[in-house]
């Protein structure tokens, strides 16, 4: 009785979940993850310090913590880091990967945490930007054999100033939801 | 199997999803194969966006540029006007001073060069005459000046004293109608009497119609007026007419010239005298004769020396052998065709001299005698 209890528990809340889950235009996920990949590509060109910002990323993470899917979200982060990846020198896969990952933990954190607080966005952007790099770093290691210096002081600044930006980002992103 | 997949179903999509990325990854590293399409289909899909931002980008910050820039360039612009307006005050200051400092010079060496005793003086106002033409300057009795004083600058005669008082003088200039001097012409020593008309251009009367006074000549002061001393420039005559009895001669003052700054007041006049010009009696120094030619043909006595002798020599002949006189009237030519026997000085021709040529006779043509 109690396994009962607690397998309708779990299915309830995951149909509670799904239900609460807001959605998104399919053109305004492809527009606003192909905008980030063009900021990234061309406006630290003009504005060279705006090039620590990692909007592909963020929009990855805000996208799979709102739809609270890990499916969903491991193939939105594949598909934006592949499309990174065709516009980076690096090999196709990377970032790919590396954001499947992220897309996949972030849809699963967000089972766990109210991610309408602002400062559980703080952190999550936080960390999962420290992730990224982190785990970017790893395959550059391990898959290309490149012995580059994990930077943890810049990475951890640069993580600070991707979880400020993520907030109003998010907020502007919020105004996107349908339903 | 099948259940194990449904109950992992995320984690079983996340690892397929990795495990084709990392296949897709060694096959890059591994094979070093270049994923060549979809990069070209990347960079394909993103290059017209890309023009666009690019052109865009390059059009609203050329705008913005060009925008601050002409700000920046008003701005600029001003400054630099005000900057030229600076320099050019200052330039014109300099230019003043330099001109003053050359006028003082030039005052100074006239002044210690003139036989005459003279004082430098400062023109400092005009009379409130209309069309009195008289200057106050800074020099007065207590310097020296009194009334009938002669009024000069090393350009020369400028008016005389009309009022003296402690500190200035009104000096009468030559261009006041009430004005008259005496004065010499320089080439013809030529009397009259100069007068002023009110405006630029002065008259010298008194000067018949018989006399002869050419356009250019000077005048310099006659010295019989008891106020300007004798050989002083008085200026240039401008126009020459013949009058009724008398001539008509306009002269252009000389003491007048670039404004009026700087004067000398004669205090002790002394006469000098007119200086002459280069007339056609003056002697005329002749150059050297150039040098004799270094080599010259060596003339046989009635011979003739040059080709040209021997041609005048033969047409002479032929003349007299036809009986023709060259240059008289009538007749009929004569026939340069003729043989003429060669004189038996010439049956031995000297060596020509050096660069003359034998040219053929018959390509001469007759020379008048």
């Amino acid at each position: 009785m109690s396994d009962l209890g607690g397998g309708f528990r779990e299915e309830f809340s995951q149909v509670q979940v799904k239900d609460k889950a807001p959605r998104f235009r399919i053109a305004a996920l492809a527009g606003i993850a192909l905008a980030a990949i063009l900021f990234q590509v061309y406006v630290p060109r003009f504005i060279g310090q705006l090039s620590y910002l990692e909007l592909p990323l963020l929009v990855t993470v805000y996208f799979s913590l709102m739809r609270s899917s890990p499916v969903a979200g491991l193939l939105y982060g594949a598909c934006v880091g592949l499309a990174q990846d065709s516009l980076a020198d690096n090999p196709l896969g990377m970032f790919g990967i590396v954001k499947t990952l992220v897309g996949y933990f972030a849809a699963t954190a967000s089972q766990r945490f109210n991610i309408e607080n602002p400062g559980i966005r703080l952190v999550l952007s936080f960390f999962f930007f420290f992730f990224h790099q982190f785990f970017y770093w790893v395959l550059e290691r391990a898959l290309l054999g490149q012995s580059l210096d994990f930077e943890l002081q810049r990475t951890l600044v640069i993580a600070v100033l991707n979880a400020l930006v993520a907030l109003p980002l998010f907020h502007i992103l919020d105004k996107l939801k349908v339903g | 199997m099948e259940a194990i997949l449904n109950r992992y179903r995320n984690l079983t999509v996340l690892l397929a999803v990795v495990a084709v990325q990392l296949g897709l990854l060694g096959y890059q590293v591994k094979g070093n194969g270049e994923v060549r399409l979809i990069r070209v289909w990347a960079v394909g899909a993103v290059t017209p966006l890309a023009r666009v931002i690019e052109a865009g980008q390059s059009n609203i910050a050329g705008f913005f540029r060009d925008y601050f820039l002409l700000i920046g360039v008003r701005r600029e612009n001003q400054r630099l006007k005000d900057d030229l307006d600076r320099v050019r005050m200052e330039n014109q200051e300099l230019r003043t001073e330099l001109s003053t400092a050359d006028r003082a010079r030039a005052l100074a060496i006239f002044q210690e060069r003139s036989p005459s005793k003279t004082i430098a003086a400062r023109v400092i106002g005009n009379t409130t005459g209309v069309s009195a033409k008289v200057v106050i300057i800074d020099r007065g009795t207590s310097s020296g000046v009194r009334k009938g004083m002669a009024v000069i600058t090393p350009n020369g005669i400028v008016g005389k004293v009309t009022g003296a008082f402690p500190t200035a003088s009104y000096v009468l200039l030559v261009t006041d109608p009430s004005f008259a001097a005496g004065v010499l012409s320089q080439q013809n020593r030529v009397h009259g009497t100069l007068k002023g008309q009110g405006n630029g251009t002065l008259i010298v009367d008194y000067v018949q119609n018989e006399q002869k006074v050419n356009a250019g000549e000077w005048f310099f002061t006659a010295g019989d007026d008891r106020i300007f001393p004798k050989g002083l420039p008085v200026g240039r005559v401008t126009l020459v007419r013949q009058g009724a009895t008398r001539k008509e001669l306009f002269v252009a003052p000389s003491g007048l010239g670039d404004g009026l700054e700087e004067v000398l007041v004669v205090v002790e006049g002394v006469h000098a005298e007119i200086p002459e010009i280069a007339t056609a009696e003056q002697p005329v120094q002749l150059q050297e004769p150039p040098p004799a030619a270094p080599e010259i043909a060596p003339l046989r006595d009635g011979s003739p020396a040059t080709d040209a002798d021997r041609l005048v020599d033969r047409y002479r002949r032929i003349g007299e052998i036809e009986k023709h006189e060259y240059g008289g009237h009538g007749g009929r030519a004569p026939n340069f065709n003729v043989t003429v026997e060669p004189r038996a000085a010439d049956a031995q021709p000297s060596p020509p001299a050096p660069g003359t040529k034998q040219a053929p006779e018959k390509q001469a043509a007759p020379e008048k005698q």
